[in-house]
């Protein structure tokens, strides 16, 4: 349909002459973090880091299936050694040790989740907004954020279970706050530079609103470091929620949590070290295996950038 | 310099003999088969288009390999000396004293953190024989000789106290200061506005004759080209398509790939219509079998798929690889220049009346008044910072800080984009300078069609991909195109896919910000092509912004010439072309390059 003055000049189509994309390629480019997630899963840590994650999943979610005993029964006296029928021994009032650790890595799984999720959905909402906004919503969200900043956030926690008590919810919620300004932090940082691009305006200019910008243009080019914030608030997740439990601000005895377990058989320790030994190991591997993954999307994310750029 | 002068001297500044630096890892070549020469006080201009291998051969002059290249045959021969046997060391030592370069961008080549004499002084190091006195004067004449200020308070300065023309002659001077043999100019002039541009060429030009330096000029410019060199090649996919003197590869152009390229310059001075060249340069290690072009060439037979051309003598050091070179001449149609015909009401479609605008607390546009009737097409040039994109962007509520009146039709609209109604919206379309951002890169193009269309005419989803075909097809793309990403899609192509977007909202003034800027020559000349298409079948209106003069030839109706916010001459593209009135368009229209003009200028002086 173009000029046609001369032939084969300009005459139609343009094609273009790369390859045709394959289905599999497409999704890729389409879904950024897709296609972090594959680069990442060349590397080594992120192997090993989704190995042990998967192990210690598998343990917490399936775990009080294969319990020989009830967290809460008393099968003997209280901190005995391992013996053939009590495999790690029994804790300070008794109950099966390696029962307990079985049963216990739900909760601290599920109040992590939950906690990291709040915190990424608020830091998403404030941290785009934020970056999109500019001028003066940008300088007061953020530095209201700093305010949060200023606390540790296992203070900032404590500050608010201990003013309303030891409510599951209300610890969801006081980590998944205090993650807020950090996850905000970062995607505003990510967003700045989407949001200069002329697409951006582009959408601006036929009306689109606010929330489909923010969801439907900006969203999509900054899925990577979204996935590398989600795997880094979450390792921070069960070292939080694990260490309230500790303090006893999370599950509360009798229950069976691997924080609480830590706490119950601290004083123990040198008679019978099972009871605290298993739950440490067990928050370790968990938060190692977290950490290790996440570091290879991180790692895999710089690289895809680097290599769009 | 004559041939038989060349014959006589051995040893020409620049030896480049059968030159092939390949990819590393395979053995895909970026380029093969570069022989060129210099001699001293020549100006060679290697001429292509983006990824045609010219910078490479630049890069090779000054000893340096881009990273995932190397050199695989062919030799590089700088003053006598071969650089494949130099060591790195001695490769260092080489650069600055016997060759130098300027860059593309002085913004970023000169070091922020360093005073412009400590810079100087640091290009002088490798000349032993010169102690700190000598050096001293020595940056002061390289400074004279670039025509700046050359006391202790401008050689204090950094670069940032530096206007972009002004950091450019610093840049020359460095390279100059040397008193090198040989200069690789990578698109020196490409950041500048016309005026600086037209200055620092001649200075170039000037320190060359003067220094007896044989010059490399790379670039994409041909109009700048005409103006400069004394020999210019052609490179197209890695090779030199065609070498030869500057009127021999301007008047009587033998490669079908030179002849178009010339057709899709615009030319201030010319009145025919620029041609676009359709498709793309293969890549390395997807070029065809036989002539690289043959595939967009209209003189191409059968034999160019088959066999690759060698060199052929067309003229006294004229070559040519092409079989069919005694056809080009005449092949082209001739076609007129100038907006096409429309028939235009009278009415106006958008009047804009005492328009100011600020950016933050700087005032950028002042008391504009401009209007544009149905189916017109108005230009609107002026060098960068002038306003014009504030201004367009005013009109199209993208830009929220004015105050004044616009109306479309007789509605006066709000300041915003978002404030105005989803009508006012559609009818008002804008297609950005940069195809690679305005799209958003995780959606197909077929979604970002798809997602226009029902923001103005919802419709199910069933028919929604017959309606993206139709607007693909508009733009002459193929349907291929729906489930690309913008980034396997050409430059010019995704700019199709951006006007594609503005047409599916049937606007009825589309606002086009430098539409081309971005684009190689023969994509721009078909972009302006495709405009002027539309004009015809939609009638639609179109405000076209650039810095280009030469391009609005080709195009517009009227002229706005903006300068510092204010609009200074307002006329019919002929009368402004032909007798400009402003000074400052006087001054625009002078140091616009032109080929036309500088052949000219050598018949005059012959």
């Amino acid at each position: 349909m173009s000029a046609g003055a001369i032939d084969p000049g300009l005459a139609a189509g343009p094609v273009p002459d790369v390859p045709p994309p394959t289905a599999a390629s497409q999704r890729l480019r389409q879904r950024q973090w897709l296609a972090t997630l594959a680069a990442a899963m060349r590397l080594t840590r992120t192997r090993v880091g989704l190995g042990l994650m998967t192990i210690m999943v598998l343990i917490a979610l399936l775990g009080p299936l294969f319990a020989p005993h009830s967290p809460t029964a008393f099968i003997g006296i209280p901190n005995s050694g391992p013996s053939s029928h009590v495999l790690f021994g029994t804790d300070y009032l008794g109950r099966d040790v390696f029962s307990r650790f079985l049963h216990g890595g739900l909760s601290v799984l599920y109040l992590a989740v939950a906690s990291t999720a709040v915190g990424i959905i608020l830091g998403l909402v404030i941290g785009l907004s934020a970056a999109y906004a500019g001028g003066v919503v940008d300088e007061v969200l953020m530095r209201i954020s700093d305010v949060f900043l200023a606390f540790p956030q296992i203070v900032f926690a404590l500050l608010l279970v201990s003013a309303f008590g030891p409510k599951l919810w209300l610890l969801v919620l006081t980590v998944g706050i205090s993650h807020a300004p950090r996850v905000a932090r970062v995607l505003r940082g990510a967003a700045q530079q989407v949001v200069e691009r002329d697409f951006i305006k582009a959408a601006e200019a036929v009306g689109e609103s606010r929330w489909r910008i923010l969801f439907s243009e900006l969203l999509p080019n900054v899925t990577s470091p979204l996935l590398v914030e989600t795997g880094l608030r979450l390792t921070y997740s069960i070292g939080l929620v694990a260490g309230l439990s500790f303090l006893g601000f999370g599950l509360q005895p009798p229950n069976a949590d691997w924080g609480l377990m830590i706490n119950e058989n601290r004083v123990s320790l040198t008679v019978q070290p099972w009871g605290v030994v298993l739950p440490v190991l067990a928050i370790a591997l968990l938060t190692i295996g977290t950490n290790l993954f996440t570091d290879g999307i991180a790692r895999a994310a710089i690289g895809l950038d680097r290599s769009e750029s | 310099m004559s041939t038989a002068e060349q014959a006589t001297t051995n040893k020409v500044p620049v030896d480049i003999r059968g030159l092939r630096i390949a990819l590393s890892g395979s053995d895909n070549d970026i380029v093969d088969e570069i022989t060129v020469e210099i001699a001293a006080g020549e100006v060679l201009a290697l001429v292509g288009e983006s990824g045609s291998g010219k910078t490479t051969v630049g890069m090779a002059l000054l000893g340096y390999c881009r990273p995932g290249g190397r050199v695989t045959g062919g030799a590089v021969v700088v003053d006598g000396t071969p650089l494949s046997e130099l060591r790195d060391a001695d490769l260092r030592g080489i650069r600055g004293t016997v060759v130098s370069y300027i860059p593309q961008d002085p913004g970023t080549a000169l070091n922020p953190a360093l005073r412009i004499r400590t810079q100087l002084f640091e290009t002088l190091e490798n000349h032993k024989g010169l102690d700190a006195k000598a050096r001293d004067a020595r940056i002061r004449e390289a400074l004279e000789e670039v025509a700046l200020p050359n006391d202790d308070e401008f050689l204090k300065r950094y670069p940032h106290q530096l206007s972009g023309g002004q950091q450019q002659r610093v840049a020359i001077a460095m390279a100059f200061a040397g008193r090198p043999k040989v200069i690789v100019c990578d698109e020196p002039t490409t950041g500048l506005d016309v005026t600086t541009q037209a200055r620092v060429l001649e200075t170039i030009r000037d320190l060359c004759r003067t220094h007896q330096v044989a010059a490399l000029y790379v670039s994409h410019d041909l109009a700048v080209v005409a103006d400069l060199a004394d020999h210019v090649a052609v490179m197209y996919a890695g090779r030199v398509v065609e070498a030869g003197t500057r009127d021999q590869l301007f008047t009587s152009a033998r490669h079908p790939y030179t002849a178009r390229l010339l057709r899709a310059v615009p030319d201030i001075q010319g009145k025919r219509a620029v041609i676009g060249i359709r498709g793309r340069a293969p890549l390395p290690g997807h070029r065809p079998e036989g002539c690289f072009f043959a595939d967009r060439c209209h003189l191409a037979v059968e034999q160019c798929h088959t066999t690759f051309p060698g060199a052929e003598e067309v003229g006294p050091q004229h070559q040519v690889r092409c079989f069919r070179w005694r056809e080009t001449a005449g092949s082209l149609p001739a076609g007129e220049a100038g907006a096409p015909d429309v028939a235009m009401s009278g009415e106006q479609v958008l009047t804009v009346s005492s328009l100011n605008a600020r950016y933050g607390t700087r005032a950028i546009l002042f008391d504009i008044n401009v209007g544009i009737g149905r189916g017109e097409c108005l230009a609107l040039v002026g060098e960068s910072g002038s306003g014009k994109t504030t201004l367009a962007r005013s009109i199209s509520g993208l830009h929220r800080d004015w105050t004044g009146e616009v109306k479309l039709d007789d509605a006066v609209l709000e300041t915003s984009a978002r404030r105005r109604s989803s009508d006012a919206r559609r009818r008002i379309q804008y297609v950005f300078q940069n195809p690679y951002a305005s799209l958003n890169p995780r959606r197909t193009i077929g979604q970002t069609l798809a997602r226009q269309l029902q923001m103005f005419f919802p419709g199910s989803r069933k028919e929604m991909s017959a309606r993206v075909s139709a607007c693909l097809e508009r733009v002459a793309l193929s349907d291929a195109a729906i489930n690309r990403f913008p980034d396997q899609l050409s430059g010019g192509e995704r700019q199709r896919v951006a006007i594609a977007r503005a047409l599916a909202a049937e606007p009825e003034l589309l606002v086009c910000d430098e539409i081309t800027s971005a684009l190689d020559v023969s994509v721009q000349a078909a972009i302006v092509d495709l405009l002027r298409e539309l004009r015809t079948e939609m009638g639609l209106s179109i405000l076209f912004i650039t810095h280009n003069l030469a391009l609005i030839r080709t195009i517009a109706d009227r002229v706005a010439v903006m300068t510092e916010g204010r609009i200074v001459e307002l006329g019919p593209t002929q009368r402004l072309f032909e007798a400009p009135e402003a000074p400052y368009t006087r001054q625009l229209l002078e140091n616009t390059p032109s080929i036309e003009a500088a052949l000219a200028r050598v018949d005059a002086d012959a």
